[in-house]
């Protein structure tokens, strides 16, 4: 099997343009070798959203691995929906998530926090008037 | 500069622990930290999968459809909580594959427990009762612990496991009002698991060389005595309850401490196991060996499948 493996990676290294490259590149992102027993077989990371009622908004629950989105899904479903508390799933592969930086959390938010005018307590009104 | 750096940044680390913030993924934090934390997060991941191996072996002889249902319910639920852990160290830059090696090469540990036979039915109540009571008092620690996804990981397995003792208790219960030969059937379990579900807990904190740095770190609320005297406090008056003997002359209640008192826990016993020397040590990594080679097809299948899929598209 991993002969078959080594060979198939071969000849599509060989035509790199092919979009089934790409994949392997998104597979095993620390570009290990896929033939190693080790990364072989344990698919990629998706990361897990689940909604809990209709209405809801999706949070994250945690992640799972899966060689494709059908059995993402259905991993996802037997790790984190176990009790019928659940009505929706989102799978997302992990690699394609962009995440803001904790080191420049403090810049990247602060156009935010000198806007008091965006907040209701900013603004004077009569003490009179009801329904504000 | 370099080490300046690393100084002021431990300094933040720290004082944002301090202040009750959860440390996530992406944030800096000691080596120590992140080492720590991938070794009592795959410890904790090795033990809910092993855990399915006593429990798993009496599902085709559970007594009735209700206890089956039940059996089969609490060991899919700790194969969950194995998954939710190994998703909480993989945020720390560790391979699942990796972990699953050092289990199987015998370099990671999972709880000595698991390396007890389940010899009846009687067991499987017990250790509902015990063990997995034992685990829910330290997972409710870890559930406040300083890491977010370790801390989220038992919140949810918190949330579930309250079940699993509750079935424990039960068939306990209801060994305990049955005929003589059930009540002893019982009372010779709760016997055998009462010690090692004690040594759950670990060691004692001053043999415990982590216990201090974990501490700092708030990985741990509370030391190790201190959550096996919060188990022996609760277990005891659910075990009156049921007229079950807990198998330790010395206990006695302490009214000025408002604790149980017990007796001198067999350690030597303890790291017999954990080196390897249980009755079932290798009984259960052959099992984890054997489950890991004969599902080796299914995931290279699935793989297979996907990349045949996307050539042809």
């Amino acid at each position: 099997m991993d002969e078959w493996i080594d060979d198939l990676r071969f000849s599509i290294i060989q035509q790199s343009n092919h979009p089934i490259f790409q994949y392997f590149n998104n597979l095993f992102p620390q570009n290990k070798s896929m033939a190693t027993k080790d990364t072989f077989g344990e698919g990629e990371v998706w990361e897990v959203f689940i909604q809990k009622e209709t209405g809801a908004p999706h949070e994250h629950a945690g992640s799972i691995h899966a060689a494709d989105p059908e059995i993402a899904l259905q991993n996802a479903r037997d790790v984190f929906a176990r009790r019928g508390e659940v009505v929706s799933i989102w799978v997302v592969p992990a690699n394609s998530i962009t995440a803001s930086s904790p080191d420049d959390s403090g810049p990247f938010f602060d156009p935010a926090n000198d806007k008091i005018y965006r907040h209701p307590q900013f603004y004077h009104i009569p003490k009179s008037v009801k329904g504000m | 500069m370099e080490a300046l750096d690393e100084i002021i940044l431990l300094e933040r680390f720290e004082s944002r622990i301090n202040a009750g913030e959860k440390i996530e993924p992406k944030d800096w934090m000691p080596e120590r930290y992140r080492k720590q934390l991938i070794r009592m997060i795959s410890q904790h991941a090795h033990s809910e999968v092993v855990g399915m191996l006593p429990e798993g072996n009496w599902i085709t002889r559970a007594p009735s459809l209700r206890r089956k249902i039940s059996l089969l319910a609490k060991v899919q639920d700790e194969a969950g909580h194995g998954m939710y852990l190994y998703s909480a160290a993989e945020t720390l830059d560790v391979d699942r594959r990796e972990l699953i090696e050092q289990l199987l090469s015998g370099q990671a540990k999972y709880s000595h427990i698991f390396n007890y036979p389940t010899l009846n039915w009687a067991d499987i109540g017990v250790i509902g009762w015990f063990v997995d009571g034992a685990a829910i008092v330290n997972q409710t620690m870890l559930a406040k612990c300083s890491y977010g996804p370790y801390s989220r990981a038992n919140l949810r397995i918190c949330k579930e496991e309250n079940f699993h003792k509750r079935q424990g208790y039960e068939i306990v219960a209801t060994m305990a009002a049955g005929t003589t030969e059930q009540r002893e059937m019982v009372q010779d379990a709760v016997n055998r698991w009462w010690w090692p579900s004690l040594m759950m807990f670990g060691p004692s904190d001053n043999e415990s060389p982590n216990s201090a740095e974990l501490l700092r770190w708030k990985v741990k609320l509370h030391s190790n005595d201190e959550l096996r005297q919060r188990f022996v406090d609760l277990t005891v008056p659910q075990s009156q309850a049921v007229n079950i003997t807990l198998p330790d002359p010395e206990l006695r209640y302490d009214k000025k401490t408002q604790h149980w008192n017990f007796g001198k826990i067999n350690w030597e016993e303890f790291w017999n196991v954990v080196k390897g020397n249980g009755p079932c040590n290798r009984e259960r990594l052959a099992a984890r060996q054997k489950a890991d080679d004969d599902g080796a097809w299914v995931r290279e299948a699935a793989v297979a499948y996907t990349m045949k899929r996307r050539m042809n598209r």
